[in-house]
């Protein structure tokens, strides 16, 4: 068995508002940062994964993301992975 | 009908279920039965109710989680048999995030938890959940949430425009929900999700009773 470390990010869809994003945008522009055109807040959430070979835990983390990580009606998902 | 029983899901966090029962066992006189979220069988109730609340905290999305409980599960053979769900706030929450309807309720627009009464057109007589006899016609109801914006793409909301399946739309929208969108019904009418509160106004005494004639329509079959 192989362990694998992922990192899944999940982020609102380009069409969705982000009210936190925007909030945080304000605040972010009150404290100085000048030139921020765009702030947009996502989850990343860490996984350890045992499996055989990457290509099984690929196939584990895409039914993870795609079912419970990522409502992909509002967001959107992609992972990195790294064989430990 | 004297045997007619609403089954009331609770989840951990769950804190609207007994305003439900006694909005309908108090105000209605509709037997009520309490089902816990790892049961999964319903063969003793004959339509059920997903009530407000946080399940599980809102962890990772509202909803999220409680959608693979095992009551949800067993809730799909439910809805085709054609039995009737109403899910309210969490609920409608919870009826998203596990296909039963489209689209998604996300943080409402200006941030803030909206604790309020609202005022809202019926749009869809679908499913008989209204009193609006094929009209269109107002009703006020409590809301109370965070997240409560709708949205969907735009090909699910034509479907839904054209399919006559938007059943409650804001006449003022307090959280940016697209197209105004307070509640919605799957296409047999079966279902229907709304993020504003019935069980909240069935008496005139603490608020009105505007929400009487939905709970009521549990027992259409």
């Amino acid at each position: 068995m192989d362990q694998f470390a992922v990192k899944v990010f999940v982020r609102l869809r380009p069409s969705v508002l982000d009210p936190a994003g925007e909030a945080t945008k304000s605040a972010s522009l009150k404290l100085g940062g000048d030139g921020i055109k765009s702030l947009r807040i996502g989850k990343m959430i860490e996984v350890k994964i045992e499996g055989n070979g990457e290509n099984e835990v690929r196939e584990k983390i895409d039914l993870l993301c795609d079912r419970l990580f990522a409502n992909t009606v509002i967001e959107d998902y992609e992972y990195s992975l790294e064989k430990l | 009908m004297d045997n007619f029983t609403v089954g009331v899901v609770v989840f951990p966090g769950s804190n609207c279920d007994r305003d439900v029962s006694w909005a309908l066992e108090g105000c209605l006189n509709i037997r009520t039965k309490y089902l816990w979220h790892e049961s999964s069988d319903l063969n003793d109730v004959d339509a059920i109710v997903i009530p407000g609340g946080f399940s599980y905290g809102d962890y990772l999305r509202c909803g999220a989680i409680a959608r693979f409980s095992p009551l949800i599960n067993a809730l799909d053979e439910f809805v085709k048999s054609g039995k009737r769900v109403l899910g309210i706030c969490n609920g409608f929450q919870i009826l998203t995030e596990s296909g039963f309807l489209p689209g998604a309720l996300t943080a409402n627009k200006n941030l803030n938890f909206i604790c309020d009464d609202v005022e809202l057109d019926i749009i869809s007589s679908k499913g008989g959940w209204f009193n609006n006899g094929g009209e269109k016609q107002t009703i006020k109801l409590p809301i109370a949430h965070g997240e409560g914006r709708y949205h969907c793409d735009s090909d699910t909301l034509k479907k839904l425009v054209d399919n006559e399946l938007i059943a409650l739309r804001y006449k003022n929208n307090p959280n940016g929900s697209s197209f105004d969108i307070a509640g919605i019904t799957n296409e047999k009418g079966n279902v229907l999700g709304l993020m504003p509160h019935p069980e909240r106004a069935c008496d005139e005494l603490i608020g009105g009773t505007d929400g009487l004639f939905t709970l009521k329509s549990l027992i259409l079959t």
